[in-house]
């Protein structure tokens, strides 16, 4: 019900400022090819920005550095009762959105979507945006240098947000 | 405190590597980072193109204007600094309705236009305004009412309920935002103080 309501999302939203850009004689077509130029100069002017923080990141991870920080972690995090499986997808997922979700289907294909971890996994991937991410397009595309509290806040709120996940399954699902 | 980490995870990795003997991985992680960073830009080539024609239609036929008056009361108490009814309001208006409805694609465009007249009304300076920042905490915490991602992810491995994960995913998500928009003012307090 609710992935068919979500599939309704995109269609009906470009429906209707079609129709209504339509009903306010405005030349749909035009100022449709004006707005999407913005959007190629948009996108090139990001790529050196993704690009160095991608290429960091994955050498992090391909190095198995980011394994061994995991790895160095769980005892410490044993403690507050965080089960280990989910500690790398709570690590990466405020550096990679992808490597996160490669993470998050990787517990979900192994441990099953409906098992404990599985739940865990998926609100916990679902319930947060990539900082780096985020920071480096919006940031990257207006040539903002001095980042200020940014990036401390984002981080900050990685950390409430991934606590959140935990309680929040531990009372639902656990 | 962004170039110390860009590039204290490179560093790491590589003298990790060279003790690990993962020299090899790293090698092709590098051209495999590069090449991931083309392959998104193409896709976000056709992601902007689209939705910033969209928008285009949208802004024309007063529809962005209509949203930020819709929104205004809860709004104008995040974002103090904005004047009324500036556009800056209607593209981050926007960029949030997308997020709460998991148009994550559809949120970036939004969000960088957002970020534009943001700068225009911090004269073009280059250091992140309070409304900037604040900006940014909401889009890194992102309020999702349907992960729809997730939930095609569990579909694709036979859950027998695949949105089961909503509730908890909107809990989690509640407060994750308002601890984001909490640290977010408390970091303007304190530079504030030390100012």
């Amino acid at each position: 019900m609710l992935v068919h309501v979500s599939n309704m999302i995109i269609p009906l939203l470009i429906l209707s400022v079609l129709l209504y850009g339509t009903y306010k004689k405005v030349p749909t077509y035009e100022a449709f090819v004006e707005g999407g130029k913005e959007g190629v100069s948009m996108a090139v002017s990001l790529l050196p920005f993704l690009l160095g923080m991608l290429v960091s990141i994955t050498i992090f991870r391909a190095s198995g550095a980011l394994d061994a920080f995991v790895h160095l972690l769980e005892p410490i995090l044993s403690i507050f009762h965080i089960p280990p499986d989910i500690v790398p997808l709570a690590l990466t997922r405020p550096i990679s959105g992808t490597a996160s979700l490669g993470v998050a289907t990787d517990i979900i294909q192994n441990e099953g979507p409906d098992s404990f971890l599985g739940k865990l996994a998926s609100t916990m991937q679902g319930s947060t945006d990539t900082t780096l991410y985020v920071l480096t397009v919006y940031f990257g595309a207006v040539q903002i240098k001095k980042m200020g509290d940014a990036l401390k806040v984002g981080l900050l709120a990685d950390l409430i947000g991934i606590t959140a996940s935990l309680i929040v399954c531990y009372l639902l699902f656990g | 405190m962004v170039n110390i980490i860009w590039a204290g995870l490179a560093s790491i990795g590589i003298i990790y590597a060279l003790f690990n003997g993962t020299m090899e991985e790293v090698n092709e992680a590098i051209f495999a980072g590069a090449e991931e960073a083309v392959a998104l830009t193409i896709t976000l080539v056709s992601v902007l193109v689209f939705w910033l024609g969209l928008m285009q239609i949208a802004e024309k036929a007063g529809l962005l204007d209509k949203l930020a008056k819709l929104f205004r009361p809860l709004f104008k108490r995040l974002f103090p600094d904005i004047p009324r009814d500036h556009p800056a309001m209607g593209y981050i208006l926007s960029n949030f309705s997308s997020n709460i409805f998991g148009l994550g694609h559809a949120a970036t465009p939004f969000g960088i236009k957002a970020m534009q007249s943001l700068k225009k009304l911090n004269h073009d300076r280059p250091e992140a305004s309070r409304s900037m920042i604040t900006f940014l905490a909401l889009n890194t915490s992102s309020v999702t009412l349907i992960p729809t991602t997730m939930i095609a992810i569990r579909m694709k491995y036979d859950s027998i309920a695949p949105t089961e994960i909503v509730g908890a995913t909107i809990m989690a998500t509640l407060v994750s935002t308002i601890g984001a928009l909490l640290i977010d003012r408390f970091f303007y307090y304190r530079r504030q103080r030390s100012l």
